[in-house]
């Protein structure tokens, strides 16, 4: 019995010591990997523009570098990419490189080491600088370095759905839609009129990126470009943040909103008749929407292309588990070069983050007039900010955004007071 | 002889006994020993997850995350939300698989369908049921267009009242089959000769239903009661699908729910650690005590 209860102690002294030590296994040291050179593997995003990219991509690279060849596959299918991406950094099976890094969670990424400053290599703030200019300062981790390299955006507009605006008796040329006063006049008639049964339908779910879909876009056109937090402080608790709060509450109120789970595509099934989306839209509702598109509304409306919008970019960072990052660095240029940066825009309609774009690609431009609106903004679009607990700061304003505005259980006003307080607490 | 006793001792006087037993009880130890042992560390440290090699100070916190789990009224509010569920689950779970079985093990016509057609809902995928969960339950679908005025505003799940009871209905009627499909079993075992002593002895229907049915499947109704608790406690994918992430302001999340959040998303496992271990601590309460009832 004695030796039994011996066995059993050793068991469990075993585990705690387990328990306690945590994982196992150690990334590359970063002083020999930052030259090293030979086979790395990369992750891409799932949609099919973007694996048809992808693998065009690595094949041109595999053809010309056969002694430090990539291999590629999509993103593994989990709750979102951010948690896939969390777990690969814990278990040490993260690969090279991730072609569709959230610039939300790279503040997480980074507090667990799971991120290579892209700063250490000799030449790479200067890259990034010279590819994307003065937009890249937005990308800059609070150390003052990269730990992304700003890859794509995805300038956020209103897309309207042409068919019901003609139904409803709106002109689809010059839709009202600039100010808030003339989108809520045409929001109204829309639904009114019966063309649809809602106006616009963003997710009213309390998922923290959801924002980004309907007040982060109008927050950043209505203030003249700020982020969601500046210098450590929450900028929303303001003018500009209360407008874009009250325009929603409004839209939700007369329920030209919808405030429930949507499972299909509401914008694509004519239950809405306008949609936030980015220009990868353009291809996604090819035959299946006549789709027109207008800048997100301003109070005062008029702003047009020089309104600021959320970019919703997608970015590339380095993930310490790499062990030969000087292949995993050219590799990243390879594919983030004029040629590559060209070929996305052509296959997937997405902005690469690059300064003159319109300008460097202006026959593609000429080519594809719809892509142009989006193309404009590009140099107008505001991303979220980079701070520590970025994910938290997103969540603290959802639930205010979610009980105020969606379900006006609170004033957005002082709903939006106490979560600038929340969130200057989390972000200082 | 005295190593052979001393093995003995130490083996038991089966060895090979605890050699078979091996493979499961290192599964227990990896798959839940382990995982549990590190959550209750990790809820009295500060715990990150990190990179291979990557060394964050983790320091003692004592009761820290507990007593920012416990002041979180997101967290308070999941807790109750979890107990109007099992309140509404549980007895609707209980009352519902056992009628039904009792009528499926009677010779009834079609039999073999209603069997197949509760099943139905068990296996299929939770996104999939969702949908039509939506389409029944809307603002505008079937359910309300039929009650017309009578239907609550705001609509079901996005109604403060009626979000948290929607999903206890709803995971009740998917989860169903399977239920059924214990009792079945267990009425298989109820011995026909006292239905027959019931009948003799001039008992209805109800009162044989009561007399020699419900006490004939009181195992099974602990296996039920017991799964039904875990699972209900467990909740995750239908106020993550049904009500927009536990909405409307919180009132159908689940603790599961906020640890996702606070665990994976935000990035503090040693707080989502906290919230489990309160929740393993209050289902193994409310487990024991319907243990203690049912031995009553």
């Amino acid at each position: 019995m004695r030796s039994r209860i011996q066995l059993a102690a050793v068991t469990i002294l075993t585990l705690t010591a387990t328990v306690a030590c945590g994982g196992s296994g150690t990334s590359p040291s970063s002083g020999e990997a930052a030259t090293a050179r030979g086979p790395i593997n990369i992750w891409y995003s799932n949609n099919a523009q973007e694996v048809a990219w992808g693998k065009q991509m690595v094949e041109a690279w595999n053809s010309a570098h056969p002694t430090e060849s990539v291999s590629a596959q999509e993103i593994p299918a989990g709750q979102t990419s951010e948690a896939v991406i969390s777990a690969s950094i814990t278990a040490g099976n993260a690969p090279c490189l991730i072609y569709n890094t959230s610039p939300a969670a790279v503040p997480n990424f980074q507090a667990q080491g799971g991120l290579v400053s892209l700063g250490d290599f000799p030449d790479g703030a200067s890259y990034i600088g010279t590819r994307t200019g003065g937009t890249a300062e937005q990308y800059k981790s609070p150390d003052g370095t990269f730990y992304q390299l700003p890859w794509k955006s995805n300038p956020v507009m209103i897309f309207y759905n042409k068919a019901v605006f003609t139904k409803a008796g709106i002109s689809t040329t010059d839709p009202p839609l600039s100010s808030y006063e003339d989108f809520l006049a045409t929001a109204k008639k829309l639904v009114s009129s019966g063309a649809a049964k809602y106006a616009i339908y963003p997710s009213p779910s309390s998922q923290f990126f959801q924002p980004w879909f309907d007040f982060y876009p109008m927050y950043a056109a209505e203030s003249g470009g700020k982020q969601l937090v500046e210098n450590k402080k929450a900028t929303f608790d303001s003018d500009a943040g209360k407008a874009v709060a009250g325009f929603w509450q409004q839209l939700y109120a007369q329920n030209l909103a919808g405030k429930e789970a949507y499972t299909g595509d509401s914008f694509a099934d004519g239950t809405a008749a306008m949609a936030s989306v980015g220009p990868w839209a353009i291809a996604a509702y090819k035959g299946k929407v006549d789709w027109g598109v207008a800048s997100v509304p301003t109070r005062a409306g008029g702003s047009g292309d020089q309104a600021a919008t959320f970019s919703d970019a997608k970015n590339v960072a380095m993930y310490t588990a790499c062990k030969n990052r000087g292949t995993a660095w050219d590799f990243l240029k390879f594919s983030t070069s004029a040629e590559q940066d060209g070929k996305l825009l052509e296959m997937t309609g997405q902005m690469p983050l690059r300064q003159n774009l319109e300008q460097q690609y202006a026959a593609y431009f000429t080519a594809n007039p719809q892509y142009k609106t989006f193309a404009a903004k590009t140099a107008h679009v505001v991303e979220v900010p980079n701070v520590p607990a970025s994910v938290e700061m997103w969540q603290a304003f959802r639930d205010a955004w979610s009980k105020s505005v969606i379900f006006g259980k609170e004033a957005p006003d002082k709903a939006l007071s106490e979560a600038a307080a929340k969130i200057n607490g989390l972000v200082k | 002889m005295t190593r052979r006793r001393a093995a003995a001792g130490t083996f038991g006087r089966q060895p090979v006994g605890l050699l078979l037993s091996a493979p499961y009880a290192v599964f227990i130890v990896a798959v839940f020993a382990y995982p549990l042992g590190l959550a209750v560390w990790m809820s009295f440290h500060t715990y990150i997850f990190t990179a291979p090699g990557v060394s964050v100070p983790r320091p003692f916190v004592g009761f820290d995350n507990y007593t920012a789990v416990l002041s979180d009224p997101a967290v308070r509010q999941a807790f109750l939300n979890i107990l109007i569920f099992l309140v509404l689950n549980v007895p609707l779970t209980v009352v519902l698989s056992l009628a039904l079985a009792t009528a499926l093990n009677a010779a009834i016509p079609f039999r073999t369908f209603f069997r197949v057609s509760y099943y139905v809902p068990y296996v299929t995928a939770s996104v999939a049921v969702v949908g039509v969960w939506l389409f029944l339950f809307g603002s505008g679908g079937l359910v309300n267009h039929a009650l017309g005025a009578a239907a609550p505003s705001p609509s079901w799940l996005i109604n403060e009242g009626w979000a948290m009871p929607s999903i206890a209905i709803y995971v009740t009627w998917k989860q169903l089959g399977f239920f059924i499909l214990l009792y079945l079993a267990a009425l298989q075992n109820v011995p026909k000769e006292l239905y027959e002593a019931a009948a003799v002895d001039g008992a209805s229907k109800w009162r044989s239903f009561l007399a020699v049915t419900v006490p004939g499947v009181r195992p099974a109704t602990t296996l039920v009661t017991l799964l039904a608790i875990i699972t209900g406690a467990n909740l995750f994918t239908e106020p993550y699908l049904l009500t927009n992430g536990g909405g409307p302001n919180g009132r159908s999340a689940s603790p599961v729910l906020l640890m996702y959040q606070r665990g994976v998303e935000q990035g503090h496992p040693d707080v989502a650690a906290a919230i489990g271990v309160l929740l393993v601590v209050g289902v193994l309460l409310i487990a024991g005590l319907q243990r203690i009832l049912d031995r009553d």
